[in-house]
Parts: structure tokens; C-alpha cells; sequence
């Protein structure tokens, strides 16, 4: 996927170097500059992202979200879910390897919806573009929802 | 000069802080250390590889569609047109969450609705395509669709609660926020 991307990138790059050479360039430069906007931020979030994921290991996970964990689990596995930060290729096997051990489906469910919805280490760059506000709003509502969706999984699987 | 000087102290602020702290830690537990900076680089490769062809769409999307454009497909009178833009944008992304945030600020920038913009972050947050396929290998059919079909109805409903709840005011300062971003 990201190969299609950098292909539709090059594309739009030829094509617009072939219609206007000051405007690619103009497009290069406000590509550098919305990049080096977030950067630091971008790089500090990567460093914590690290100190997590080195302090909480998957056999950690799986013996706080078991089967009979109920809905501590539930929240458990939410909140994990919505400080960790792990891209969708690695949590989907970390999340097949944790039910095979022996967690739940709606730990599960509640895990894999938070991962995705909410992103607390990821605020400080959501407040540069939405504020404080729409920030806490969106992720609280994605917490929320999230518990529904376990529920949901909870009752059909 | 010295307002922007506190700026940039700002800008670096939460970097210069994760950094103290890991160097630190470095210091005390060198094990540790190693492996979170080990982690830290290998998301660094990671971002160098999907984050550049994003940026540069977003350069091109800056400069050549026309703020009128944007406001006819995703502007507030855009209706369904905007809906469904929002949701192809979103979940046709690749990379990271945080990868949808310059996006949303030049949408927002060129007069997209907030609640269409909402739409675009939420679908890209959980509505990948190319991550669904993934979903489906390792979790099941079953899980990926519940998720999924809920996920539509959730990501809508959360785009027009904040547009909902949030004050003219407050609406105005995101599009200001977004004009100091781009």
C-alpha cells in the first residue's frame, strides 16, 4: 500500500512539474513546512511510544485482559488500547496471539477498538490542528464507543 | 524575536522533555534504555517510509485545488457528496493516525466542513482498507465485519456530536488553529 502511494505521489509530482515548475515547488515547500510543524512533536510521541511499549510486554497484556477478567478486563484492555500506540500489521497478530493465551473477545474487541479510536499519546499533535476541546471530545467519544463495540462482540462471538 | 523564540521553546518543549527522560533512563538502566530507543528508531524507519508520500500530497492538494473546489464537494453544503468523500479519503489512507492530522488541517484550511474533516480522521483511525484485509486474516471474518459496519455508524455519529457540541467560537478557532499549521 505505502508502494501505491509513493506512486500516486510521484504522479501527482509529474504531473504538476509538467504543468507549472513554481508551483511544484511551491508545493515541495509547503510540504516541508506542514512536516516540520510536527515534527518535534512527532518525535517526542515516538520516544514515549517507545518507553511504553519497553515497560509493557504482551504477557503483561494477556494476564490482565483473560477470559474471566469481565468488564475490569474490559477497561483494562481499553485503557491499554488507548495509551499504546502500535501500528494496525503488528496489533492485529498481537491481538489473535492474546486470545490464543487465553484473553477474551471482548477484552479483545474493547483492546482493538481503542487502539485505533483513541490516542492519548497522540493528543498533543491532535490539539495542534483540533484544540483542546474537540480533542478530548473525539477521543472520549471513541472510548465510549469502543466499550459498545466490546459489548457488541461480547454477545455475537 | 523573542516572542518567536518562546515559539519555538514551545514547539520543542514535549520533545526536549521525553528526551531529558530518556536519556536518563539511559543512564540509570542501560538495558532499558537501549531497547526504547531501539523502539523509537525502528518507528522513526517506519514513518520515514509512509509519512514523505503524505506530506508531498499534501503540498500538491495545497496548491493546486482551489478553495472553491473544496467548498463545493466538502464544504457545508456539500451533504451526502462530503459524507462520502470523507469516508473514500479516510479509509483509502495508509499510515498512522497521527498522518491524518496535517490532512485534516489543510482540508480544514481550504474550507471543508468540520464534521466532514471529523469523517476523514475517524474513518482513517479505524476504517483502513488495506488494514481490513489484514484484520480479517488474523481476527476473522466475523470480528473485522461487526467492527467494521459498527465503525461506520460510530465515526459519523462522533463527527456530528463534536460539530454538535462545539460553540461558533470554538468551531472558528479550529480553522484558525489549521490556517497556523499550514
Amino acid at each position: 500500500m505505502t508502494i501505491v502511494f509513493y506512486g500516486v505521489a510521484a504522479a501527482g509530482l509529474i504531473l504538476s512539474f509538467a504543468k507549472s515548475k513554481e508551483k511544484t515547488k511551491l508545493a515541495l515547500k509547503k510540504a516541508w513546512k506542514a512536516f516540520e510543524n510536527i515534527m518535534p512533536q512527532f518525535l517526542g510521541i515516538i520516544l514515549l511510544i517507545g518507553l511504553l511499549l519497553s515497560v509493557l510486554s504482551a504477557e503483561q497484556i494477556s494476564g490482565l485482559i483473560g477470559k474471566d477478567s469481565g468488564w475490569i478486563g474490559v477497561i483494562i484492555a481499553s485503557i491499554i488500547g488507548s495509551i499504546t500506540l502500535i501500528p494496525g500489521f503488528v496489533a492485529f497478530p498481537l491481538a489473535a496471539a492474546l486470545l490464543e493465551n487465553g484473553a477474551g473477545y471482548m477484552q479483545i474487541g474493547a483492546f482493538v477498538s481503542t487502539l485505533m479510536m483513541v490516542g492519548i499519546v497522540t493528543m498533543p499533535m491532535e490539539f495542534l490542528y483540533f484544540g483542546k476541546k474537540a480533542t478530548f471530545l473525539r477521543n472520549g467519544m471513541g472510548f465510549v464507543f469502543s466499550i459498545l463495540v466490546a459489548i457488541v462482540m461480547g454477545v455475537l462471538l | 524575536m523573542n516572542k518567536k523564540r518562546m515559539e519555538i521553546l514551545k514547539r520543542y518543549q514535549f520533545l526536549l522533555v521525553m528526551l531529558v527522560g530518556t536519556l536518563i533512563i539511559l543512564a540509570v538502566n542501560p538495558v532499558l534504555g537501549i531497547h526504547v530507543y531501539g523502539l523509537a528508531w525502528d518507528n522513526v524507519l517506519g514513518m520515514l517510509g509512509v509519512l514523505p508520500p503524505i506530506f508531498i500530497l499534501i503540498g500538491l492538494l495545497d496548491v493546486w485545488v482551489k478553495k472553491e473546489t473544496m467548498v463545493k464537494y466538502m464544504g457545508k453544503d456539500s451533504g451526502i457528496v462530503g459524507i462520502l468523500l470523507g469516508f473514500f479519503l479516510g479509509s483509502a489512507a495508509a499510515g498512522p493516525l497521527y498522518g491524518a492530522f496535517p490532512v485534516a488541517g489543510v482540508f480544514l484550511n481550504k474550507g471543508s466542513r468540520l464534521s466532514n474533516v471529523l469523517i476523514i480522521v475517524g474513518a482513517w483511525a479505524s476504517m483502513k482498507i488495506p488494514l481490513l484485509l489484514f484484520e480479517v486474516s488474523a481476527m476473522g471474518f466475523k470480528f473485522t465485519l461487526i467492527r467494521f459496519v459498527m465503525d461506520i455508524f460510530g465515526v459519523l455519529i462522533i463527527a456530528y456530536s463534536i460539530e454538535k457540541i462545539l460553540t461558533d467560537e470554538e468551531e472558528r478557532q479550529i480553522y484558525e488553529l489549521a490556517k497556523k499549521m499550514n
